[in-house]
């Protein structure tokens, strides 16, 4: 009855979901702790001629979308075309009456079609970005066809650019490397590169307000100086313009840095709110120094509200912004206790956490998943701005390089974070690169493995095997 | 020397010149994008009529970059994202410099609608906004209004009443933004001509403002005449006419400001920052956002819309240590709990309510509550309730006794005390901005909460300051029912009749740190 069914909660283990009973008609519900908002699949279709930053906004797209949770992968033509022509000769091949050479473009646009299709139905893709020109209407109709056939809503994102400068940048950033041009010299390529564009400019036809008015799309100009939306549908294509219209390609560098040294870190345990070490205010100097002596333009430093973050902007004598996001993960009923100290009084959750270190989520704390989501505003601004030194926690700052890196739920929870290690990351290509400064400040290593015994029948020693050294 | 690159091919000053003096190559023409027109020099015969027209073209030019002034327009255009120059050769603005938000639209557009909501969502997640209606203006300094001749474009004394009536408005917006602290204030008046804009634009320049357009562009003639009924009936110019002389003088209103319109122009306007919004939200073009507001103004503006739906707030049912008088925890119904639980099961049966969604917090007592509705829910943890800290689970009393200083403060600030290792009501904002973003995209939703939350989410729908948000009474085992009316929302509210203890502690008149303890508790209410 209805009644006794309304007594019967459990609360899951991992998730501290609360969930009804296994018996119960609703359990099939899947216990998430964050909300669900994507029900039917959604293809992304990007359009723009060559090298107008197409698998650019991809990758990123992909990127943020996969952090936030939500399944995404890119489907890149131009891989199908290489895998299908193995070498690749010169322009020629994309001339419009190259006949021979259509029909193997209209076949790998099939095959990748099918592999979107087979990744939604058996891999719980929930987003998937196809990455080619479809500058032409009847390949965006063909597109459109078998989304409806399918069932799956359809996002346009056409990339508009005709700044010569951007082009030439684009080119020689990604194209000159590009598995086409491997055995060419840059002029040579550059060159094939401009006929081939020329081949598609031919048959573009952008999206056209009139005659594309019922479809869901954006127009992007330039670069994002201007922007058209057309009839966004849903959640997710909301949080893409947003994304899309906070990012930009303007030259920068994002420094992440944990905290000085604190008193907690030295005894070995996790979260609290103390103060630096005698070491972490050294660090924090040497930090200092260290952004002196980058002679960074305009650089914005942003902190937690905790006292460790605080203190250690506080020795860059340059003003900093507090935000509460970035606080270190709540250990709930852990806070600042010792990892022995936690599998004494709570075994099972010592193990709990091993076994998914992601999802995990204290008693009365939170999980990095629940993190993932309180720092997406971050993120978010850390798109729109230019140089920032983000002074975080261990837990947080992981979260953060898991976003710039594209590394894995699995993963994240491992990344290495050391204490006194700035990192700098700068975007190039369709990545980011890393550079890992050591600022010369001994720090106690506050980085614990993932043991190889994970049952919650473990043995203690087991349990502490790679808990780091501490007071 | 003629510097023309007139997009219309019958100037006779269309790259002659430039051919001559740069040696273009024609072959290269195809990689050659125009400028607008109004780079022709004043010479050029066609200029003038090309400019009142309007210009549709988006391009640029690569072509005569020897020349100086060209190169110069053209780097300008080039994308200086995150740059902080507002526009060149301006002053250059921090990123704190207030910002005038200016709406543009013919009447009957939602101008107001969107101005006094943007002003409430950017007012909720604390940044002091405040709006200007020049139609205000306009209604203190004519007392009375006669009809739509007041508007006609030729009537002198009325367009020199308007301009004052802008001017004074614009007075307001400085003192607001220059000396009451004000970040944000909203222009809300027509501003359908070019003139006109530049007049504000020049006002916001001298006074370190940046600008920002928002255009309403609708020719939906169902949505005007919905428009009108709501809002422009009830208006004081109409007091006293009956609903079709006030519908035949308000499109004869319109009409006078049809001849004189210039909506913002892609090319005319490409420097300035704006969002177009066209059909009621189906299309957007959005030019030039420049800093982290004007994002977020944006993203606003395109997750709302105006089909017709209701909000349902309600707290769980009464808990375990609700009767304890207990704050915060994770525990259970109590069995009036659960009755009301079925009585909200039963509320939502006969409410008929179309294609509801129904959220919880990820606190067993909200999902408790909604288990009972038999009907798919939503877990939110950004619903959770307020977290109390060192304070969890305690009673006042015991709150009192050992943090009497802590809960002193509490009464003195309650919107920005925070609990020690805990939240404050302005923290529960900040994570519930997102769940207001996605109920302004939602229609028919019930969003099953906790008290502290529920006075955050009526706040934000009420327009409530942070002085009154910690006291709203959001009392157990009673549904709010939000429904978007007008300019506004109104509120039903219902009790489902199943009796609950009382959980609402209002501020006592004691807040001083060094009060004795029956002070403190004067207000407490009555629990086990």
């Amino acid at each position: 009855s209805m009644s006794s069914e309304q007594n019967e909660l459990t609360q899951t283990p991992l998730l501290k979901i609360w969930v009804p009973w296994v018996h119960s008609t609703l359990s099939r519900r899947r216990g998430s702790s964050v909300p669900q908002f994507t029900n039917s699949p959604t293809v992304i279709v990007m359009v723009g001629l060559p090298a107008r930053g197409k698998t650019y906004i991809s990758k990123k797209l992909a990127r943020y979308l996969n952090w936030i949770g939500v399944n995404t992968a890119v489907f890149n033509l131009g891989q199908y075309r290489r895998e299908a022509v193995q070498t690749y000769k010169n322009y020629e091949f994309f001339r419009p009456d190259n006949e021979e050479a259509m029909k193997i473009r209209r076949n790998c646009a099939s095959n990748a079609l099918t592999d979107i299709g087979a990744y939604f139905t058996k891999e719980q893709g929930q987003v998937a970005v196809f990455d080619a020109t479809n500058t032409t209407r009847e390949r965006r109709g063909l597109i459109l066809s078998f989304a409806k056939e399918k069932g799956y809503k359809v996002f346009f994102v056409e990339s508009v650019c005709d700044d010569p400068d951007i082009i030439e940048q684009n080119i020689m950033q990604v194209k000159l490397s590009s598995p086409d041009y491997e055995n060419c010299d840059k002029e040579e390529a550059l060159e094939d590169f401009l006929k081939r564009i020329e081949c598609y400019k031919m048959t573009y036809v952008p999206l056209d307000e009139e005659k594309d008015r019922h479809l869901s799309y954006i127009k992007i100009f330039n670069v994002g100086s201007r922007y058209l939306v057309n009839r966004v549908q849903d959640h997710i294509q909301s949080r893409i313009v947003y994304y899309l219209m906070n990012i930009h390609v303007t030259p920068r560098s994002i420094y992440l840095s944990r905290h000085g040294e604190s008193d907690l870190n030295l005894l070995g345990r996790i979260g609290g709110d103390s103060g630096l070490s005698t070491r972490g205010q050294m660090y924090a100097s040497a930090l200092a120094a260290f952004v002196q002596s980058q002679s960074i333009r305009d650089l914005k430093v942003w902190t937690s509200h905790m006292k460790r973050t605080i203190q250690t902007a506080e020795a860059l004598g340059v003003p900093y912004e507090q935000w509460k996001a970035l606080n270190e993960i709540d250990a709930g009923m852990c806070e600042e206790m010792t990892y022995e100290e936690i599998q004494d009084h709570h075994p099972e959750e010592f193990a709990l956490r091993d076994q998914d270190k992601y999802r995990y989520r204290y008693p009365k704390g939170e999980s990095y998943e629940d993190m993932v989501h309180r720092l997406e505003p971050v993120i978010m601004e850390l798109e729109r701005q230019e140089n920032v030194l983000v002074i975080c926690h261990q837990a947080v700052m992981r979260c953060l390089l898991a976003y710039f890196l594209d590394k894995s739920a699995d993963e994240l929870p491992y990344l290495r974070c050391p204490l006194h290690t700035v990192l700098k990351l700068t975007p190039v290509a369709y990545g980011c690169k890393v550079e890992s400064i050591f600022l010369n400040v001994q720090a106690v290593n506050t980085h614990r493995e993932k043991p190889p015994n994970v049952d919650i029948n473990r043995k203690t020693e087991d349990a502490l095997q790679t808990v780091p050294e501490h007071v | 020397m003629c510097v023309c690159v007139c997009v219309f091919e019958d100037c006779p000053f269309r790259f002659e010149n430039c051919k001559k003096q740069h040696g273009v190559d024609d072959n290269k023409k195809s990689s050659v994008i125009l400028v607008a027109v109004v780079l022709c020099p004043q010479s050029c015969p066609l200029r003038r009529d090309r400019e009142q027209v309007g210009v549709a073209a988006v391009l640029r030019t690569r072509i005569c970059t020897s020349r100086p002034e060209t190169t110069s327009v053209l780097r300008r255009d080039a994308a200086m994202r995150g740059s902080k120059r507002c526009r060149r050769d301006r002053p250059v603005c921090m990123t704190n410099c207030p910002t005038l938000i200016v709406m543009v639209g013919l009447p009957a557009r939602g101008k107001t609608y969107i101005s006094k909501k943007l002003t409430r969502y950017l007012n909720w997640i604390g940044v002091p906004t405040k709006e200007f209606n020049v139609g205000q203006y306009r209604r203190e300094c004519l007392k009375i209004y006669k009809n739509f001749e007041f508007f006609r474009p030729d009537n002198e004394e009325g367009l020199k009443i308007r301009r004052q009536c802008a001017l004074s408005a614009l007075n307001d917006v400085r003192q607001y933004l220059c000396m009451e602290g004000g970040q944000v204030a909203v222009f809300d008046a027509t501003n359908t001509t070019r003139e006109r804009r530049d007049t504000i634009t020049r006002f916001a320049e001298q006074n370190g403002f940046k600008v920002f357009f928002v255009e309403s562009v609708c020719e939906d003639p169902d949505v005007i005449a919905e428009n009108i009924v709501q809002v422009k009936l009830g208006s004081p110019d109409y007091i006293d006419c009956n609903t079709e002389e006030a519908v035949a003088d308000f499109m004869k209103r319109i009409k006078c400001y049809e001849n004189s319109y210039q909506p913002l122009d892609e090319g005319l306007d490409r420097e300035l920052s704006y969002i177009k919004i066209m059909d009621v939200g189906r299309r957007y073009l959005v030019n030039r956002v420049l800093d982290h507001i004007q994002s977020r103004i944006v993203y606003y503006l395109m997750n709302i819309h105006i089909t017709p739906r209701s909000i349902y707030l309600c707290r769980h049912g009464e808990s375990d240590l609700n009767v304890r008088g207990r704050i915060g925890g994770d525990s259970g119904l109590t069995s009036r709990g659960k009755e009301y639980a079925k009585s909200l099961g039963h509320f939502i049966q006969e409410q008929n309510i179309k294609d509801l969604k129904v959220w919880t917090s990820q606190m067993k007592r909200t999902i408790q509550t909604a288990e009972a509705l038999a009907v798919p829910y939503e877990q939110w943890k950004a619903l959770n309730e307020i977290d109390a800290g060192v304070c969890e689970e305690m009673m006042y009393e015991e709150i009192q006794e050992h943090f009497p200083l802590e809960f002193a403060l509490r009464d003195q600030d309650k919107y920005r005390y925070r609990y020690p290792k805990g939240e404050s009501y302005e923290d529960l904002v900040q994570r519930l901005e997102p769940v207001i973003m996605e109920l302004e995209r939602q229609e028919n939703v019930l969003v099953i909460c906790h008290q502290a939350v529920m006075r955050c989410l009526l706040a934000y729908f009420l327009d409530k300051s942070a002085e009154e948000l910690p006291y709203l009474k959001c009392p157990l085992h009673t549904v709010l029912k939000l429904t978007p009316v007008a300019y506004g929302c109104k509120v039903e509210s219902i009790f489902l009749n199943v009796e609950a203890v009382n959980t609402h502690r209002d501020k006592p008149e004691n807040v001083d740190i060094s009060r004795p303890t029956e002070e403190a508790l004067l207000t407490v209410p009555a629990h086990q």
